[in-house]
């Protein structure tokens, strides 16, 4: 489904703030994996997200998704196959326009926007009907303004977004991790759901090891632009929390014990 | 204040009404700081006056006017999107050359079209309306423009225009071409504005190179007092609040003028409105002018924007 092969992204090449992010990622993600993506702060999990999404382009490396040479689109072309949440609500939706709009916004993810009605009654149907699945009574607010609704509310509303036409891959960039626990747990568990219903192939960025190793069927941890560890089936059943603390330690110390990660992981 | 004092108001405030639209369009719907607007304000005055003093139907000399402000407005969007000047300057750089553009339009610094066929000549001549055809008149244009805005703006690619002001890394993310979305709604507004400059050409009878200098004011302080008085809750109390709030801008003035303030400080006056607006936190959120908030705040925004820009190039 998705293929990053050996891809490289430097920030501010050459100046003094030179940033490698990303120093020869390959993952090769199949249909239907949902890949719990976990590493510390800089590690380069977001870059990673938004390498696949557009926003950067790479330096080298291919980025491939369902057979087709992405590597070089416009992030607002590859937007026609991919659903993104962030961390930060507010980044997800339009404050000043209604829940309907958003949804009807959303729902014309990678089509050309005409001179046509912006949302049709039958859409309205359709987008009570999503609302209704979230169980937070947002779907007798569809006219409400989107600044009106509460963190968890607009995050959950904004996985509804990303997920409404539905996506080839999902990217979701620690999108519960401005939220309060409960709000997070809920929030979480609809998108486990949404995920679930329509079978998504779905990256998903985490600070929580017991989180990455409960959704998903894959893990893949990164540290200083690279993955780590890639693990699955049996290997990541067995697989603690306190087993990723270790690997992770491990990591971050010495160069050698890092390369020693490197080669059991993968 | 006599009844053609009032009347006189009205008839202004529906009239310079369109530029505020136009002000309304891209600085509140897009949040774009577009400068465009004194330029294109005059072009829209220049080109209608040439056009009749050319014998032609002043209808088609309003047309005209809408189509050359759209062109400024998308000359303004193409050297934001295209060559990444900062919306400020593009728009001050468009505003300048129009500056000399206008001259060559007009000729010279003036013209009148005293003895010429305007739209209000036309609607004087109908005895029936008494004093009231102008005003007729110019509600008329201001409803048919305030409707198709109202549902254009509820169209695919309204709302996707809107959502570019709103969110634009958001409505990116969705699919849609943003730079595209700021060349459409900078063509609006600045069409809007010519289109005022036109109506207010025939209605004073002359174009005058200097007749748009400090529109972007007048504008602003429109759409704020507008929206003080009537609010934003939803699309139609917007943009009703927009012509509301040029008419009560125009009857302020008219109003201060009477009590003897000379003209010339009008400027003044209008300037201090909108930063006694500002001065004030609540107002400024209220209103939401993202694009006018205190230097600070927008430094930090450029320089966060800079540093997108290159890192997408790095
Ligand atoms: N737009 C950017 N400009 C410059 N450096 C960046 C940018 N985005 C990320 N970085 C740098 O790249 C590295 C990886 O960042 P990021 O992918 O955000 O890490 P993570 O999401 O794993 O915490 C960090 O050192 C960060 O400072
Ligand atoms: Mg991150």
């Amino acid at each position: 489904m998705l293929k990053l092969d050996n891809v490289h992204k430097i920030f501010h090449p050459g100046g003094v703030n030179e940033k490698v992010a990303l120093r020869g990622v390959t993952l090769h993600v199949r249909p239907g994996d949902v890949v719990t993506i976990i590493g510390s702060n800089g590690a380069g999990k977001s870059t990673l997200l938004n390498v696949v999404a557009g926003v950067y382009e790479v330096d080298t490396g291919k980025v491939i998704l369902d057979n087709q040479d992405i590597t070089r689109w416009p992030e607002h072309i590859r937007a026609a196959h991919i659903g993104r949440v962030f961390q930060d609500p507010l980044r997800g939706t339009a404050a000043s326009m209604t829940i309907e709009e958003n949804l009807a916004l959303a729902l014309r993810r990678g089509r050309p926007r005409r001179l046509r009605r912006g949302i049709t009654q039958a859409e309205r149907q359709l987008f009570k009907e999503r609302l209704a699945l979230l169980g937070l009574g947002l779907e007798d607010r569809l006219t409400t303004r989107v600044g009106l609704l509460s963190g968890g509310q607009r995050q959950a509303l904004t996985v509804l977004m990303a997920t409404i036409a539905t996506p080839k891959i999902l990217l979701l960039d620690e999108h519960t991790a401005a939220l309060d626990p409960r709000t997070a747990a809920t929030v979480l568990e609809l998108t486990e759901r949404i995920i679930a219903r329509h079978r998504l192939t779905t990256l998903m960025v985490t600070h929580n090891l017991a989180q990455a190793l409960h959704t998903g069927n894959r893990t893949v941890m990164m540290h200083e632009g690279r993955i780590i560890l890639d693990l699955y089936g049996p290997e990541r059943e067995k697989t603690t929390v306190a087993d990723l603390l270790k690997m992770f330690e491990q990591a971050s110390g010495n160069a050698f014990t890092y390369d020693r990660v490197l080669l059991s992981g993968s | 204040m006599s009844l053609s004092i009032w009347l006189g108001s009205l008839e202004q405030g529906l009239l310079w009404g369109a530029m505020v639209l136009g002000v309304y369009m891209t600085f509140r719907v897009l949040d774009y700081p577009d400068l465009t607007v004194d330029g294109a304000f005059t072009l829209g005055a220049a080109v209608t006056a040439q056009y009749i003093l050319l014998g032609n139907n002043p209808w088609q000399a309003v047309l005209g006017a809408m189509i050359c402000g759209a062109l400024a407005g998308l000359i303004t969007g193409l050297l934001h999107t295209g060559l990444r000047v900062a919306p400020l300057l593009s728009g001050i750089l468009t505003m300048i050359a129009l500056y000399s553009i206008n001259l060559r339009i007009m000729g010279q610094a003036n013209l009148s079209l005293l003895r010429e066929q305007t739209i209000f000549t036309q609607v004087r001549d109908i005895t029936l309306l008494g004093p009231w055809g102008p005003v007729l008149l110019g509600l008329m244009v201001v409803i048919v423009v305030v409707g198709l805005l109202y549902f254009f703006l509820q169209t695919e690619l309204g709302m996707s225009v809107r959502a570019t002001g709103d969110n634009e890394q958001m409505i990116r993310s969705l699919g849609v071409n943003t730079s595209t979305m700021k060349l459409v709604g900078l063509a609006i507004g600045n069409a809007l504005v010519a289109l005022s400059g036109s109506l207010v050409a025939q209605y004073q009878g002359f174009a005058d190179i200097g007749m748009g200098i400090g529109m972007i004011i007048a504008g602003l302080a429109s759409v704020i007092i507008g929206e003080a008085l009537v609010g934003n809750h939803t699309l139609f109390r917007a943009l009703l609040a927009v012509i509301v709030g040029s008419i009560v801008y125009r009857t302020v003035i008219s109003l201060v003028l009477q009590l003897g303030m000379p003209a010339t400080d009008l400027k003044l006056l209008t300037s201090l409105i909108v930063v006694v607006a500002l001065a004030f936190p609540l107002v400024r959120q209220r209103l939401g002018f993202r694009s006018l908030r205190l230097r600070g705040e927008q430094v930090a925004e450029t320089g966060q924007c800079a540093q997108d820009l290159s890192s997408r190039r790095g």
